[in-house]
């Protein structure tokens, strides 16, 4: 076998090729390695996100009969089709009713630790049922962030006895909360909802959207297909590649002195947000949008041109139609940048606490990621796994978001 | 919600002009003798519709924008106001309670001053409104009445459409000029003010960090505002521990994902790294905050480091690594496929291994690329805002051990700015000052590497 090699082979060069041949599966391995660390980062703070997460769906809750008959709340129809409505009801002893049966159901100690605002709703359900007020029903209220914490484990030990009774003899039970998806903001954990800030989210974008795409495209339009070669032209480009590499807290900072300054009652609008990110997505779009266009073929407009179009016709009836797949994955991608964005809006003031869905896009907000922020800074324990629920409600939102640009693409981009 | 009223009004009347024109320009085309007339009917309408839409555009933007301080100067000047403080913080809650109440955003005041004002600012509102509409309807009658006059059989609206385009197209691409203007107008004209009341000198070499939003701002005290160490805190975390992460993780990443993986691997792998890079920063400072940073504490108590601090460099540092690792990998495999085939081949057929391949001659060709890559990423990394709001700490440490807490440039502008201090205060206008800072260290180092990159392309081309 041996005497077949080159007379080069010999035991230190074999020695060497082993060496070399180590080396070779070394580096392989560091780069394998490499990688499954970052994905393995991924899967780890998606899974603790999820973890988390499950727990911020949920909270503790205690089933209280309340019989409406014994009550003796005015049942009155009109009266309950008033916006004020809760008032009535508050007026008329409904907390103090929601208490003694609370007494009735969980004891004294328990009563005590059934969230304050529990009667706000009992009165939803009588305000969307008046005929309730004519027989028992049990209500599920949310226990105080106290108990719930006890129920966790966690929190003063007095606490933990008293959950531990309770869900012992089944009265105090971790439930499902749906809610969580039609609230807004609350200081009590258990309270808390992420519609107030998803829905500031969707203000703000479709603000982001509405200005950020039309100009980004029209910019794209002229400097891919108008613009000649000149300083001017030059200027706009370096300024355009600079803008995309801004750190987006600078967009903040042009937003607290220009926009607040044009418009000083509009602290906080989605309106104020929604043109801040719509400054720092702009630059996404162009660029992504310049890619798409310079990807159509000249045959293309060389045609449109020899049989006698005019320069914007073929730009409108030709290159644009076939660039827009492309335009709207960038458009996405630039979007979905945008929505999960943070430092820019806290510098614009959408850090206050709002605990009503804005109403329209000049009314105070707050939007998911600061939301987020804000949670996260609470000491209460609660928030811990709202937090985590939050982020998961963004990061689907956001997954579904790319998905879409990747089908855009598969499904739309041609290759010429 | 005015505005928002008058945009689709602007729309409406544009679409009435445009049906109008176009049905003219049919009876035109009708009547020639040859069926033709110099332009399709629907430029005409387009013609129109522009004429519109474009002045009542520009009036509804300036609107939006007098029509508020107009109101606010006629609620003023009602008998109403003459009890208010005569300025400061209180007389702007009693303004704008007043305010939302008249416009309907919230039920009743809180403030029994602002009870009074609530009628005059609903009147003054009604009345502007009013002014407002019939303002749109007068400008879009008058520019649609004279462009409709102008529609003739032999009229090029064509043209004059396409240059109407054109200009607007043009004036789209400026946008990103102004706000770059915008950006480096605002920066600079607060920095002044605040280097006005701070030496430069001070903030640019003092090595304490500690302004006192509350303090006296006619008499700011200079050596309270030296930002050394945020600028220290800045390089520490995002130059030299996220770098430490990133460039390894990401040019080792780049290699093999272009050197040694199967397209079904990379298939795979490629979109899990994207989605690394989209995931929102708060969900990373988050993540180091939550996870990150408590781990590192309890591993440094077990090694017997006993004044571990719950937030720390590392854990900022490291987390904000991972979120570069993407940007970096992507940074490097753009200049690896850039580097020629032959050059691969060449070295593969004397007898290299792929290892020694890549280490002698892709990576040291594609060296230029790789380093303007991690400048990028390192602009990124300085540039980065929630990771150290939620895990670096505020404390302005000078220090080069990573497990103390430090601060950084973005956290002070955060911490700044949403503070209590008012607009004028020296605090407040530190912020800008860093903003400048930071602003021309980005936009330096995002110079120097796009030309790097242009260059190294070149080299190859």
């Amino acid at each position: 076998m041996s005497d077949r090699l080159a007379p080069t082979r010999t035991a230190e060069f074999e020695a060497r090729l082993k060496k070399r041949y180590a080396a070779e599966r070394r580096f392989k391995m560091a780069g394998l390695g490499a990688i499954l660390f970052s994905v393995g980062v991924l899967a780890f703070l998606l899974v603790t996100m999820g973890f988390n997460g499950i727990g911020g769906f949920q909270r503790a809750e205690m089933d209280v009969p309340i019989d409406f008959t014994q009550a003796g709340l005015s049942g009155d129809p009109a009266l309950l089709a008033q916006p004020d409505a809760a008032q009535t009801l508050e007026a008329q002893g409904l907390p103090s009713i929601v208490d003694f049966y609370a007494e009735q159901q969980l004891g004294s100690e328990g009563a005590a630790q059934i969230s304050a605002s529990a009667w706000r709703l009992v009165a939803d359900g009588i305000i969307a049922d008046p005929t309730i007020l004519r027989e028992t029903v049990t209500f599920s209220l949310p226990a105080s962030p106290k108990l719930a914490a006890g129920l966790n484990g966690e929190g003063a030990p007095e606490m933990r006895a008293l959950a531990k009774t309770l869900s012992d003899e089944g009265k105090l039970e971790t439930k499902l909360d749906l809610g969580f998806l039609e609230r807004a903001d609350a200081t009590d954990p258990q309270q808390v909802g992420i519609w107030g800030a998803l829905k500031g989210s969707m203000l703000t974008m479709i603000v982001t959207l509405l200005m950020a795409f039309p100009i980004g495209v029209m910019a794209a339009l002229y400097l891919e297909e108008y613009a000649p070669k000149n300083r001017w032209t030059d200027l706009i480009e370096v300024s355009i590649n600079n803008l995309a590499a801004v750190p987006s807290i600078i967009f903040g900072l042009l937003g607290l002195a220009v926009f607040l300054w044009i418009f000083p009652n509009m602290r906080s609008a989605p309106l104020i947000g929604g043109m801040t990110l719509a400054l720092m997505t702009m630059p996404v779009i162009v660029i992504s949008g310049r890619n798409a266009i310079k990807a159509v073929p000249p045959s293309i407009r060389d045609g449109a041109l020899a049989v006698g179009a005019s320069p914007v016709q073929v730009v409108f009836h030709h290159v644009l139609p076939l660039a827009l797949p492309g335009i709207l994955t960038g458009t996405i991608i630039g979007m979905a940048r945008a929505l999960g964005e943070t430092a820019p809006l806290l510098m614009i003031g959408m850090r206050a606490f709002v605990a009503t869905p804005p109403q329209d896009f000049t009314s105070p907000a707050t939007v998911l990621p600061v939301q987020i922020f804000l949670w996260s800074d609470e000491i209460d324990r609660g928030f811990v796994e709202r937090t985590s629920a939050a982020i998961i409600v963004l990061l689907i939102f956001l997954l579904l978001m790319n998905g879409l640009a990747i089908y855009l693409r598969n499904r739309f981009e041609k290759k010429w | 919600m005015s505005p928002a009223i008058l945009l689709v009004l602007a729309l409406g009347l544009g679409l009435a002009g445009w049906l109008a024109a176009r049905a003219r320009a049919w009876t035109f085309r009708r009547d020639s003798s040859t069926g033709r007339i110099a332009a399709l009917p629907v430029y005409h309408a387009w013609y129109v519709a522009l004429w519109i839409v474009v002045p009542v555009l520009v009036f509804v933007g300036l609107w939006s924008v007098i029509a508020p301080q107009l109101i606010s100067q006629s609620v003023l000047s009602s008998p109403a106001a003459a009890d208010l403080p005569a300025f400061g913080f209180q007389r702007d809650a009693i303004l704008s309670e007043a305010r939302s109440v008249a416009s309907g955003s919230a039920k009743a005041v809180f403030n029994e001053a602002a009870n009074g004002l609530v009628e005059p600012y609903r009147a003054a509102m009604a009345r502007y409104n009013v002014i407002g509409v019939l303002a749109t309807l007068v400008i879009a009658f008058l520019a649609g009445a004279w462009s409709f006059l102008r529609i003739k059989p032999d009229f090029t609206a064509r043209t004059r459409v396409e240059k109407a385009v054109m200009t607007i197209l043009l004036l789209a691409s400026l946008v990103a000029i102004l706000t770059t203007l915008g950006i480096v107008v605002s920066l600079v004209f607060e920095t002044f003010r605040f280097f006005g009341m701070v030496s430069p000198l001070d903030f640019m070499f003092g090595t304490h960090w500690g302004p006192d939003p509350m303090s006296n701002p006619d008499s700011p005290d200079g050596s309270r505002y030296g930002a050394i160490p945020l600028f220290w805190g800045t390089i520490y975390i995002g130059a030299i521990i996220a770098m430490i992460v990133a460039i390894p993780l990401g040019l080792m990443s780049a290699i093999y994902l272009t050197q040694y993986a199967n397209p079904t691997l990379r298939k795979w792998i490629k979109p899990a790294l994207e989605v690394l890079a989209g995931v929102p920063t708060v969900v990373y400072g988050y993540f180091a905050a939550l996870t990150v940073a408590p781990a590192i504490r309890d591993a440094a108590f077990a090694v017997g480091i006993s004044n571990a601090s719950s937030e720390s460099a590392l854990a900022a540092g490291l987390v904000m690594g991972v979120m570069i690792i993407p940007f970096v990998s992507s940074m490097a495999d753009d200049s690896i496929a850039a580097v020629p085939q032959a050059m691969r081949d060449g070295s593969l057929a004397m007898g290299a291994t792929t290892s020694e391949t890549i280490r002698k001659v892709l990576v040291p060709a594609a060296l230029p690329g790789i380093v303007a890559g991690v400048m990028l990423a390192v602009s990124r990394a300085i540039g980065e805002t929630m990771i150290v709001v939620m895990a670096a700490g505020a404390a302005a440490n000078l220090t080069g051990n990573p497990l103390e807490a430090m601060t950084t440039v973005t956290f002070q502008i955060v911490a700044m700015l949403t503070g209590e201090g008012s607009f004028d205060h020296p605090a407040t206008l530190s912020a800008f000052a860093l903003g400048f800072v930071l602003f021309m260290v980005t936009l330096g180092l995002n110079f120097i590497a796009l030309r790097v990159v242009k260059r190294f392309r070149e080299a190859y081309e």
